[in-house]
């Protein structure tokens, strides 16, 4: 075996020292005569004879080298190198062609590539976990968006975890964080950092083992204390890198904490649970502290090796029932009931997005077809020219089956260089959406051209190499030799086959661009509704700055701050209204049990979910929200009658065809007053709808804002303001966090980003295949008229008008161009089908779409073929039947 | 004169490993003329398919080559068989005798020996 296998390696080298294994054996073959002449010499012989008797004796020196060669290399190789050769050396020969042809296929087949890096990245790989098939989310089925709906408290965790016989590890995190929720000093700059608290088994259970240092240990997964785990990015870029960080102090909120690990690099939380933030550190969650603050753990479990998923479902519909929201009110028991409904990680990260990934790679494969059709039309092209070469070669002996391979050599040179150039537009696409932090995908930050595409990208050359090099290839050797000698070129119409040929290629290029365009048009069109979705608030020219101070948990003393603030903020040139809120829409969200009508009887255990915003007076002008009735205002404190806004749905809900203010609701056990009625928000999703929302004052009745966001609305540029508002709340208060204005229309971009993104991408591609088809249909027709030169002059010289001509040109492509419209609308009408749940608002047979596209196609083919007419109507027929 | 022998496929080989064990130390046209000369002239031999050969033997690690100079002062590639080569030949000379024990004994054969 080790010999066949050094036999290969020196068979292999011998290809690349060809030069000095030849000059060596040529001086070995020298000597050889030599000496046979030296010898003949002594014998007596004449030194003319004792050459030739030498030569006589070796046989032909010629046939001895090629037998050396076949012994030492490999014979196919060398012939391969030689087809390479010679690709190379005709497509030198025409630059232009080759140059065009590569571009073609970089742009076709860059865009594959990102695609598959795309879809690879989020779809195909598993996530950076050990064994990470096992994982498993659980969260009420179909909770969507709703934060405290898809969460569970801190005895639910203890009891699931104890009682549950499906995991190898239960974990949970605290699902509540808001980025950028501690600071640290850094530079005599305070620097906002986003931490998370997660329970201490989190890491074990993922698998995740940090690259320094340890995780949590059982003392602190029971009380918590002063650790943290940091992420890689964040101990490169805050910590120095330190490589002796371990049990070193940082600050954080102005207490020191311990750091005990360095995650790996693999390791990225925002990727995988919120797509587009990052997270910096990790710290133990003590149950205890959380206890009485109902939702707030998200779930994630490992599967006991040989438990189904089945089986755990089966487990947790009977274990959820059994959990207590709160084990110090008896009558939470059963509120879980059927709300445990484990999936796969996987599915839950990636799931919603199969379908928009597939519709992408679809899109874009359509492109290399199309790709594929241009290029076949122009090497069709090209062979023509070289029929005569071809069939010269064919009957000087050169095997049809060594033509078809030279040809295919040139197309596979052709793919291949196109697949090079196509790397390293990918390479930098990937590159810049990987850093992309406004993208909202999962893993998207993760993604690069790994060993997975470059394999895609060799499979893609090739296939596409052959695609469109064997249709050309195979025609040109089977070419009527006598035929094609005789036939003297340019000049005069080919045989039908050939015709039928060509418009078969057109015919599918328009179609092929047309499924294209309609699923863009749609998706485009669903993307413009969603952003003409009335969101209940106006995003444009509000932004929003956490908001740092101490009140001590004292409500007078946190009205006198809140006040304070907003009146110096609303001195600062530009700003027209500034108020807080401890939630923004379409963040993090709270739901508790909705208000009820004062003195309407319900039925036992009747709840209704409402989502809770906790704001100060103000912050509804600042959303640029319309109230019914009156804003929350100052005077709304602790002693003064509680009071709340609701939104139209809740509202309508509760008093239908009733006017809801001045009315008292019993709400958390209190009475409450509705003083205002707002429209309704886009809470938690942009397309979905709304549910109730309850506004209440932070100074008022205890509910407790969890943090603040001051939201300013200004009559200038939001970003201008930036400077000024932060100058203002760090001489309120030292330990504010320097952050810029984040605004509000960003958060709002955040939300519709994989929307964006999908439609985006899709239309590039659309656009893409539009030239390329539009390309495509002008290679054809003005070859067409080429060839034709000499039969359009004699059609002339007989009396057809220029008119004519043109017009015979233009209803040609015409022809084409409607017969792959049609054969495209077909096609198109499934796709939308096929995409219906990616719309929004927007008919799969949408007319304005088709109706588009067609036209766009009809007056793209009719310019295609108009250029051409017109140069054919120009020929002047004596010149035509002259030139050869 | 009768035809001479033509080679079989292999036989070359062989003979170039036996000759270098019993020559030592040999270049290319010493190996061919001592091969024809062994013969008794009877093998039609083009003396340049041996280097066919010498590759072959060299690339299987049976035969070693180096440059030297001839006696009568020419630069010369000189080869030598390896142990691995004394063992092929070992071998193919085994498997000779027998054939030709084999062929002998099948042609031989006459009627009253079915």
């Amino acid at each position: 075996m080790s010999g066949t296998l050094r036999r290969a390696m020196q068979r292999t080298m011998a290809i690349f020292h060809k030069g000095k294994i030849d000059a060596e054996l040529d001086r070995e073959l020298k000597t050889h005569i030599d000496l046979a002449v030296d010898e003949n010499l002594l014998a007596g012989m004449s030194p003319k004879e004792a050459r030739r008797k030498a030569m006589i004796q070796f046989g032909g020196v010629q046939q001895a080298k090629e037998k050396h060669y076949a012994v030492r290399g490999f014979p196919l190789v060398d012939v391969l190198i030689q087809d390479l050769r010679f690709a190379l050396r005709t497509l030198r020969r025409d630059m232009g062609f080759a140059c065009i042809a590569v571009l073609i296929l970089a742009l076709g087949i860059g865009a594959n590539i990102v695609v598959f890096s795309v879809v690879n990245t989020i779809l195909l790989r598993p996530l950076p976990f050990a064994d990470s098939q096992q994982l498993v989310w659980i969260a009420p089925p179909n909770s969507g968006h709703d934060l405290s709906g898809s969460t569970y408290s801190a005895d639910a965790y203890e009891d699931y975890k104890s009682m549950n016989r499906s995991f190898s590890g239960l974990t949970a995190y605290y699902a509540f964080s808001l980025p950028d929720n501690l600071k640290m000093m850094e530079n005599g700059v305070l620097k906002p950092l986003t931490g998370i608290p997660v329970a201490g088994n989190f890491f074990q259970v993922l698998g995740v083992q940090p690259v320094m240092g340890r995780s949590f240990n059982d003392l602190e997964t029971r009380t918590g204390g002063n650790v943290i785990v940091v992420s890689h990015s964040f101990w490169q870029r805050d910590l120095g890198a330190d490589i002796n960080i371990i049990g070193k102090p940082v600050t954080m909120n102005n207490t020191p904490f311990t750091v005990i690990g360095v995650l790996p690099e693999t390791f990225d939380f925002g990727a995988v649970f919120s797509p587009g933030e990052k997270v910096d550190v990790f710290a133990p969650q003590n149950m205890d502290n959380i206890r009485n603050e109902g939702n707030t753990l998200a779930f994630i479990g490992r599967l006991k090796q040989g438990v189904t998923l089945q089986q755990a479902r089966a487990d947790a519909t009977e274990l959820f029932q059994k959990f207590y929201s709160n084990k110090k009110y008896a009558n939470s028991l059963g509120v879980y009931k059927g709300r445990g409904y484990p999936v796969y990680l996987k599915d839950y990260v990636s799931g919603s997005l199969q379908r928009s990934l597939i519709v992408l790679w679809c899109a874009v494969g359509t492109i290399l077809l199309i790709v594929c059709v241009n290029l076949s039309n122009l090497l069709l092209a090209r062979a023509a020219t070289r029929t005569k070469e071809f069939a010269l070669r064919i009957s000087l002996g050169a095997g049809r089956v060594r033509l078809v391979r030279q040809l295919l050599t040139e197309s596979l040179v052709l793919s291949s260089c196109g697949a090079l150039l196509g790397l390293g537009i990918a390479y930098a696409a990937t590159a810049w959406l990987s850093h992309q932090g406004s993208i909202a995908l999962p893993l998207i930050s993760s993604m690069h051209v790994d060993a997975a595409a470059l394999g895609w990208t060799v499979l893609l050359a090739i296939a596409v190499g052959l695609l469109f090099g064997i249709a050309p290839g195979l025609k040109m050797s089977s070419g009527n030799l006598h035929e094609s000698l005789k036939d003297s070129g340019p000049g005069t119409s080919e045989g039908r086959k050939h015709e039928r040929l060509r418009t078969v290629l057109v015919v599918s290029e328009v179609a092929l661009a047309c499924v294209l365009i309609v699923g863009a048009g749609l998706l485009l069109r669903s993307f413009l509704h969603v952003l003409d979705i009335d969101l209940g608030f106006k995003p444009a020219s509000a932004a929003a700055i956490k908001v740092d101070y101490n009140d001590g948990g004292d409500m007078v003393k946190r009205a006198a701050i809140l006040q304070n603030i907003q009146e110096r903020v609303d001195q600062i040139p530009g700003v027209t209204f500034a108020g807080f809120s401890d939630n923004l829409p379409l963040e993090r969200n709270r739901g508790w049990d909705g208000p009820l009508v004062k003195g309407k009887s319900y039925p036992p255990n009747y709840d209704h979910g409402a989502y809770i915003y906790i704001i100060s007076p103000g912050f509804i002008p600042a959303m640029g929200m319309r109230v019914h009735g009156r804003d929350l205002n100052w005077s709304d404190g602790p002693k003064s009658e509680l009071v709340m806004i609701i939104n139209k749905k809740c509202a309508s809900d509760l008093w239908p065809g009733e006017d809801a203010v001045g009315r008292v609701t019993s709400f958390q056990g209190k009475d409450v007053r509705v003083v205002g009625v707002v429209d309704d928000l886009h809470e938690s999703n942009v397309e979905g709808v709304s549910g109730w929302q309850v506004y209440l004052p932070m100074t008022q009745g205890d509910w407790g804002p969890e943090g603040s966001e001051l939201v300013i609305r200004s009559a200038t540029p939001v970003t201008g303001l930036s400077l000024p508002v932060l100058k203002t709340l760090q001489s309120i208060n030292a330990g504010q966090a320097a952050a810029p204005l984040r605004p509000i229309q960003s958060i709002v971009d955040h939300a519709t980003s994989p929307r964006r993104f999908f439609a985006i991408l899709v239309g590039i591609f659309a656009t893409l295949g539009l030239v390329l088809a539009s390309l495509g249909i002008y290679g054809v027709i003005s070859y067409t008229v080429t060839r034709k030169t000499q039969e359009i002059g004699i059609r002339m010289a007989l009396g057809a008008t220029r008119e004519r001509v043109q017009r015979d040109v233009i209803v040609n492509t015409l022809q084409m161009a409607l017969t792959g419209l049609v054969l495209g609308s077909v096609v198109s009408i499934a796709v939308a089908r096929e995409i219906r749940s990616m719309l929004y608002d927007t008919q799969p047979g949408d007319p304005a779409t088709f109706a588009g596209t067609v036209l766009l196609l009809t007056a793209v083919a009719a310019v295609a073929g108009y250029l051409p007419a017109r140069r054919a109507s120009r020929i002047e027929p004596m010149r035509a039947l002259r030139n050869d | 004169m009768d035809a001479k022998l033509d080679l079989l496929q292999g036989t070359l080989d062989t003979m170039v490993l036996q000759t270098l064990t019993v020559m030592g130390q040999m270049h290319g046209y010493g190996i061919a003329r001592r091969i024809e000369q062994v013969s008794g002239n009877e093998i039609l031999l083009n003396q340049g398919t041996i280097y066919a050969s010498l590759v072959r033997l060299q690339q299987r690690g049976w035969i070693t080559a180096e440059w030297g100079v001839s006696e009568n002062n020419r630069s010369a590639k000189y080869y030598a068989i390896t142990r691995a080569g004394r063992k092929q030949l070992e071998k193919d000379a085994a498997y000779w005798h027998r054939l030709t024990v084999v062929m002998g004994r099948v042609l031989k054969m006459t009627i009253g020996e079915i």
